[in-house]
């Protein structure tokens, strides 16, 4: 799969910090991953791990006392953390990149019209009203809404959580974007109307050859729509890799533990002893090494090594130090 | 089944919000948030009500609870009828049920330690002896596997896993037989949830409590509850053991229900359909099934008639007119 392309979206080593007034919270910790052309890869952590910050990070959003410390953000050979923000805000965001937010109920502004907001997201970029406003209602077809064009003169309060999550589906794709990133689109939704938006994104990421980064806590729903996925932990990218592979032989501990708390998986409730450590404090070398059952002295030395498997399955775990060098 | 009575009887239950006119206004229908529900709990035993977001879950929880007075329809608790009186008479009548809040950290009182929270529970339902407060509450707090030195702890200092054991600590301190759970794993951490319901488990088993656990998460259901009632817009349209359910779904609704929950299978996206469109709204039902505007098995007998629960096998019933018909489908 896909095995010699370049990826279109690369970030390597990326660290940010956040300052607190308890101090400088450091949110990423050398995070790394490669979205393909066309595919659509999986973000999948617990809440707390930085899966958003690494969001915003992309798109220039970081909060106001948080700053890129280390890394790199490839766009194409562009680093988005050093191109200048009239280029962010013009080419980039709601350009290049389209977003889809996590809360369709709180996204829209409530006292506008959906077609004033979804037309104001095109207009600050193309201009010819009368082409927009058709290019919009053609957008809303293509996400399966019913009654397109009367939709435009309705308000947010008179759309199901399903139907605004297709208004704001259509508005990340109206610039036409390379890119697509997705914020646990789904996560405020119920399971059946879960099921329809994936199946609509899948279809839009395959008829548009779209990639997307989607981010989820869900294990389950990653497998069923992404192609790749990356493991996140308090900040770090433990494992990436193909969805199948990472599925059938998970080799980071935590992504073990992690699956095995999933239901379909493990017949004892058994959970991961112990808590996430605060970003102001966090232990040194792999995070996870405080809760690992296979963790020893050398996991707090350093981040250890990413290792690269078989089928293009990736590891950062001293486990798999010894395959690495051989 | 037909050994041991019921704890908790509840016999067609309806209840009714809003509706009537306003003042020179146009007469406005009634939403039936739950619209003659009747099902049975045994002592000692778990039933998951398990629905998608508007379907009636909490209205009947809460109407069980006696917070809400039901329009129509009969509540047993223990032999005895409890139903149809106001408010304040059915929450009196009923306090062996209590209920245990969706998210506990919203409902502790952040300037009062957890000691605090919990003695009150018990000050309010007149355990007047200090000593005995603070026993009861020690005892209770390592049940859930926290320690006593959480007494003195205040919420923000606890992780979402934790606040959950207070709040079912502050509530299993007044000794419940019935505890209703409103989603009592949601917004947790898969690692986390996987710890809560360990402690809800042991608890159970321990301390003989009956659970109503109401839930949109059916893997958690399944893991979790012997009996399983599946509510769509203010019906039980199928119920039953949990076993059975989850292996022979029989509704349509309960089928596609299932089947959108998602597993651990890499690209079974394509294979799953979608259910199409939304729920209507349910000031519009009446004298037919109220999944017949989405049913991909409807007739035309659909809209005309109410489809009453049939026995589909040992204790198991559901509420569809043409099961046997979708069954040869199914399986052909």
């Amino acid at each position: 799969m896909m095995a010699n392309a370049a990826p279109l979206l690369a970030i390597r080593n990326l660290s940010v910090t956040v300052d607190t007034d308890e101090g400088e919270a450091m949110i990423l910790d050398r995070a790394s991953l490669s979205l393909m052309p066309g595919s659509i890869h999986g973000v999948v952590g617990e809440s707390g791990c930085g899966k958003s910050t690494l969001m915003r990070a992309i798109l220039g959003i970081l909060p106001k006392r948080g700053r890129a410390t280390e890394g790199r953000i490839l766009l194409g050979d562009r680093d988005l953390l050093n191109v200048p923000l009239a280029v962010l805000q013009n080419e980039i965001r709601g350009g290049q990149i389209g977003f889809i937010p996590q809360d369709p109920y709180q996204a829209l502004n409530p006292v506008f019209r959906v077609g004033t907001q979804l037309l104001e997201t095109t207009r600050s970029k193309a201009g010819a009203e009368g082409r927009a406003e058709a290019n919009i209602i053609s957008l809303l077809k293509s996400v399966q809404l019913p009654d397109p064009e009367g939709a435009l003169d309705r308000y947010p309060h008179q759309f199901s959580g399903g139907q605004r999550q297709r208004l704001l589906i259509a508005a990340a794709l109206a610039s036409s974007p390379a890119i697509v990133l997705a914020d646990e689109p789904t996560t405020a939704l119920d399971v059946t109307t879960q099921l329809q938006i994936l199946k609509l994104l899948r279809g839009l990421a395959e008829a548009r050859g779209l990639s997307m980064l989607f981010v989820s806590h869900d294990f389950g729903v990653v497998a069923q729509l992404c192609d790749t996925v990356t493991v996140m932990y308090a900040g770090q990218t433990v494992e990436s890799g193909p969805v199948g592979r990472i599925l059938a032989a998970p080799l980071h501990p935590y992504t073990r533990m992690l699956l095995a708390c999933h239901p379909d998986r493990g017949a004892a409730l058994a959970g991961i002893p112990g808590t996430v450590s605060s970003p102001l404090r966090p232990p040194a070398g792999c995070r996870f090494h405080p809760r690992c059952p296979s963790a020893s002295p050398e996991c707090e030395n350093a981040l250890p090594p990413r290792t690269k498997h078989a089928d293009h399955q990736d590891v950062q775990c001293v486990l798999y130090r010894a395959e690495a060098e051989a | 089944m037909t050994g041991a009575r019921a704890l908790l009887e509840v016999e067609d239950i309806v209840t009714l919000y809003g509706g009537g006119r306003k003042f020179l206004g146009r007469p406005r229908p009634a939403v039936r948030a739950v619209d003659g529900v009747g099902l049975a709990l045994k002592s000692g035993e778990a039933l998951g009500l398990v629905g998608e977001s508007g379907c009636g879950k909490t209205t009947l929880a809460k109407t069980i609870l006696g917070l809400i007075r039901e329009s129509a329809g009969t509540l047993r608790l223990d032999g005895k009828t409890v139903s149809g009186v106001s408010v304040r008479q059915a929450r009196l009548a009923r306090t062996t049920i209590q209920y245990v809040h969706q998210d506990p950290g919203a409902a502790l009182d952040p300037w009062w330690s957890i000691g605090h929270a919990l003695e009150e529970a018990l000050r309010i339902h007149g355990v007047t002896d200090k000593g005995e407060r603070r026993r009861r509450v020690d005892d209770m707090l390592e049940a859930v596997g926290l320690d006593s030195s959480f007494r003195s702890r205040y919420p923000h200092e606890l992780s979402g896993g934790q606040q959950r054991r207070v709040g079912l600590a502050r509530i299993l301190v007044l000794r419940p037989q019935i505890v209703i759970l409103d989603e009592p794993t949601s917004g947790l951490d898969l690692s986390v949830q996987a710890t809560v319901l360990g402690v809800l488990d042991g608890l159970r088993k321990r301390l003989g409590l009956t659970y109503l656990f109401v839930s949109h998460d059916l893997s958690v259901v399944k893991r979790m509850c012997e009996q399983v009632a599946i509510m769509y817009l203010g019906r039980i349209v199928e119920m039953g053991p949990s076993e059975e359910i989850f292996a022979r779904p029989r509704h349509p609704y309960t089928r596609a229900l299932l089947a959108a929950v998602p597993r651990l299978e890499p690209g079974s996206l394509h294979d799953t359909p979608a259910l199409p469109g939304d729920p209507p709204s349910n000031s519009t039902a009446g004298d037919n099934c109220v999944f017949q505007t989405r049913c991909a098995f409807a007739v035309a007998t659909c809209a005309q008639v109410r489809p009453p629960l049939v026995s589909v096998g040992r204790q198991h019933t559901a509420a569809c007119v043409r099961l046997d018909e979708i069954e040869t489908v199914a399986e052909g």
